[in-house]
């Protein structure tokens, strides 16, 4: 699971930083959306790693290190990095930041960069779709709604798909490839 | 009698999709308890799925959400804990932080909607311990589990971020504890309690996601709790539906019944295992149900 997520990557195995690839911009860029301004504030501690699930278990995801990268403004690296959708949103990262990082939220404003740039794994092009088609992140079928009535649950309700399309098409801006 | 408390029920998306026992059980205890669930219209999903995709979604989306609580003059309790934490904190945000209310309300206004911050959200858990009380609950109890040892598992979205849930404390939460202590059952303490369930990365990472599932009924059985108990439609479906899958994954067998905790909390108010939808559960449940 580690590695670039696109073809268009160009960053190689290279330990070294290739400074061609350093954009200073980028963290401003980072910090001018809504929960990104904290990057600044890390200092590389690594309570973050130390308390992540994930990094436990996987080889590639370490929270303090995608923060420094997008520090240092490597920005291809970091948003074509697979790693960067590996984060579970459990918050023990913000919890725990001595320095008041929104650590969990740094990570989601990168991640919405790499939409952005057209990284998109397909399980959101799957969620966003059934969300614009019935109001619901997946699609319920049939039987659902007929074991409802047998347990004596009431029925559904039918979503508002109109407006729920709206507010998709208004605040994605087709950022988000339609299935 | 003392009036019933009336809250708008925000199913979600994974119950509807995937765990209808957690809501039949909820449906039947919380009559009990003085809370008149009232249905929710036209509700969409809260906008969490989506978030890492895009933000402004998923504000739009719950915002929505928020906005038929606040035409309707009610607060939303919800049973997934997902779903509670992304309305909360869209609630506070937007309550807060005017510039971002104004973005999401020109988003709202091509649908003839307006946040205006007169509604509240919490999850069952919340309102259990600060609408209903704990000495409400006891006094429902009817055949106490007296003898049967479970392990909770709250997840993280009822306790973090704690600037957003706030009424627990993360790193030893005691509210769920307290609740399965009102059935009679005893609530056992175990390794990395508020570890994460593992769901949320199932289609990013299975390998990453079964592993931390796995090392958590790993130190549940280490303590021998014959059950554990969930309060989230996700972290349920991790242990219970995905147990056969985790347990041939590592080679290691649990065997482990996973009850909702309205389950466990009807099973001590003297509803039938069937009234509860026990029999729904992946993992056999029939023993706990013989032990009430």
């Amino acid at each position: 699971m580690c590695g670039a997520l696109t073809e268009k990557s160009t960053e190689t195995s290279s330990k070294n930083v290739d400074t061609a690839r350093v954009d200073p911009a980028f963290k401003r860029e980072v910090m001018n959306e809504h929960d990104g301004e904290t990057l600044k504030k890390c200092f590389q501690c690594g309570t973050c790693t130390s308390s992540c699930p994930t990094a436990r278990f996987s080889d590639c995801y370490r929270p303090r290190t995608v923060l420094r990268m997008a520090q240092l403004g490597l920005r291809n690296k970091v948003l074509s990095s697979s790693a960067l959708w590996l984060c579970t949103a459990c918050f023990t990262c913000t919890d725990r930041c001595p320095q008041g990082v929104e650590v969990a939220s740094v990570l989601r404003v990168l991640r919405n960069l790499a939409v952005k740039k057209g990284v998109v794994p397909q399980v959101f092009i799957e969620l966003n779709s059934s969300i614009n088609d019935t109001g619901y992140a997946y699609r319920i079928p049939d039987i659902r709604h007929r074991k409802r009535a047998e347990a004596g649950l009431p029925p559904l309700p039918k979503a508002n798909c109109k407006d729920v399309s709206k507010l998709l098409e208004l605040t994605c801006k087709g950022k988000i490839p339609k299935k | 009698m003392a009036e019933s408390k009336k809250f708008l029920m925000f199913l979600g998306c994974t119950i509807p999709y995937r765990v209808a026992s957690y809501e039949v059980s909820a449906r039947k205890v919380l009559p009990k308890l003085g809370i008149e669930l009232v249905e929710m219209p036209d509700f969409n999903c809260c906008g969490l799925p989506v978030d890492p995709a895009n933000h402004e979604t998923t504000l739009a989306l719950s915002a929505r959400n928020l906005c038929i609580a606040e035409q309707m003059k009610l607060p939303i309790v919800t049973l997934c804990t997902g779903c509670a934490t992304t309305l909360r904190k869209t609630n506070k945000l937007l309550k807060e932080d005017k510039e971002l209310r104004e973005t999401v309300n020109s988003y709202l206004k091509a649908i003839d909607m307006e946040f205006k911050g007169t509604t509240e959200a919490k999850h069952l858990v919340q309102m259990l311990k600060e609408d209903v009380g704990y000495d409400k609950i006891k006094s429902t109890i009817q055949r106490p589990l007296t003898g049967l040892t479970v392990a909770e598992h709250s997840g993280c979205h009822l306790l973090r971020p704690t600037k957003v849930a706030g009424y627990d404390d993360p790193e030893n939460p005691q509210t769920l504890k307290d609740l399965i202590g009102l059935t009679g059952a005893t609530c056992l303490d175990y390794i990395d309690e508020p570890e994460c369930c593992g769901y949320t990365v199932v289609a990013i990472d299975e390998k990453v996601s079964l592993a931390l599932a796995h090392e958590k009924l790993h130190h549940i059985k280490d303590v021998g709790a014959q059950a554990m108990v969930t309060v989230c439609p996700s972290c349920h479906l991790m242990f219970d539906m995905q147990q056969a899958r985790i347990e041939k994954a590592f080679n290691e067998t649990f065997k482990l019944p996973v009850l909702h905790y309205t389950q466990l909390l009807g099973l001590a108010m003297g509803f039938t295992p069937d009234e509860l939808a026990l029999k729904e559960l992946r993992v056999d449940a029939s023993k706990i149900a013989n032990l009430t």
